[in-house]
């Protein structure tokens, strides 16, 4: 431990911690997590983006809380402690949302709350934060947060540009002139199934750059 | 009555769970590759919702809506306590999930078995909360209603994961290209599934 403190705090090791969750263990694609509210909230940016910053917050914050209270927290109740942590603060954010940001609050709906019941939470409190100080659990936490944004807004923009025409409300194709030659919107992108399906391919191709990813059954 | 089963057919076949808001991915996609234990999951989470929804229903009208306290007396007509529902919420689930868990395994040590770790799991599983939440957005307006929209959304949720772990039982036989293997082909077979689900859209009784 004592070494640890040492570390310098952007050490080789640290930073992995932040960059890592982006492709090799990005917390969607690779390690399955947090899905349950990844993909409803893409159909645009703006909800997106908001989403993914929240969730990074709820994150960052909650695996620092857990990691400066893990040698107090026993052992037994921890799942309920977790729980009260993450509730606590998505009760915040929410909040904070519903004060600044009505509308995106209320084009979110019901996946504000579901953070809490978002795998990535759970997932990193019990593998990381439990076992790890609090700042390598900051950074795990901004890492996770930041590589299931990347899904998000990746989606997000696909969906919006070819379901809507827009970028982040930005009429791209009506600017280009594009329906005066007969383009029309693929609506079918903005039905839920068509994030399944480009989730499915984005996994496709991260896993044919990266073959150590590849499951082998 | 047929408000009830216009509930019902709705929240399995239109509002399905799974395939029009993704609730419940990580189990689903976790416990999806064979038939056997996924009905066994499917069956707790029917039977988890079925509790906790109506609870979860009670609490919002008795507790923690605005002017839902007015029971207590007319000096309570002002309270808010809606800003506490997620931890209300969550905590009624995983209070009810161990109750259930300890009850099945008092009763039915074979059912227990059976389920095993997938009990404890299912308080974190995004389709209770989702329930729940769902429940609070979309103003149901008694118990018997909540409690026909919890198990339809439930017997939902065990269609879509039987279905998948049939489907992913058979896809060994197949010839899937290696990066698509696992979770890649299961992303793309459940997007295909939602589509069909799509054909229910606008269905009412």
């Amino acid at each position: 431990m004592s070494d640890q403190e040492k570390e310098p705090m952007f050490s080789a090791k640290n930073l992995k911690l932040l960059t890592g969750q982006l492709d090799q263990n990005n917390p969607i694609t690779v390690q399955v997590l947090g899905i349950c509210s990844a993909l409803a909230v893409t159909v645009k940016l703006k909800p997106a983006l908001v989403m993914a910053l929240s969730v990074t917050i709820v994150v960052a914050v909650s695996n620092v809380v857990i990691a400066a209270l893990r040698q107090y927290i026993p052992d037994r109740i921890r799942i309920i402690v977790q729980l009260v942590v993450i509730a606590t603060l998505v009760i915040l954010v929410d909040q904070i949302l519903k004060a600044y940001a009505f509308d995106v609050s209320k084009q979110l709906s019901v996946f504000v709350g579901l953070i809490i019941t978002n795998c990535i939470l759970m997932g990193r409190l019990e593998a990381f934060a439990m076992a790890n100080k609090p700042w390598p659990s900051f950074l795990d936490g901004l890492g996770n947060g930041a590589g299931y944004g990347i899904i998000l807004i990746v989606v997000a923009f696909i969906r919006e540009l070819l379901g809507s025409g827009t970028i982040y409300g930005y009429p791209v194709f009506e600017k280009a002139g594009a329906y005066s030659i007969g383009y029309e919107n693929n609506g079918m992108m903005i039905l839920p199934p068509m994030a399944l399906i480009l989730v499915g391919l984005i996994i496709w191709v991260q896993r044919s750059r990266n073959k150590s990813l590849i499951e082998h059954k | 009555m047929e408000n009830l089963l216009n509930i019902f057919i709705k929240s399995i076949f239109v509002d399905n769970m799974i395939f029009a808001f993704f609730l419940g991915m990580c189990s689903y996609l976790a416990v999806s590759k064979t038939v056997k234990t996924s009905i066994g999951l499917g069956v707790a989470v029917v039977f988890v919702l079925l509790i906790t929804v109506p609870v979860n229903f009670l609490l919002e009208k008795y507790l923690l809506k605005k002017g839902a306290l007015v029971w207590l007396g007319e000096g309570f007509a002002d309270v808010d306590l809606s800003f506490l529902t997620f931890m209300v919420f969550i905590a009624v689930i995983a209070a009810i999930v161990q109750l259930v868990e300890m009850i099945v395994e008092k009763f039915s040590p074979a059912l227990y078995n059976s389920l095993g770790i997938f009990l404890p799991l299912i308080a974190v599983n995004c389709a209770i909360l989702g329930a729940a939440l769902f429940m609070q957005e979309r103003e149901y307006a008694n118990v018997a209603e909540a409690t026909v929209f919890g198990v339809g959304s439930g017997v939902g949720w065990l269609l879509a994961i039987v279905g998948i772990a049939a489907i992913r039982e058979k896809l060994h036989y197949s010839n899937v290209p290696d990066p698509l293997k696992g979770l890649g082909i299961t992303f793309i077979l459940t997007g295909l599934m939602a589509i069909a689900f799509m054909g229910f859209m606008g269905i009412t009784l």
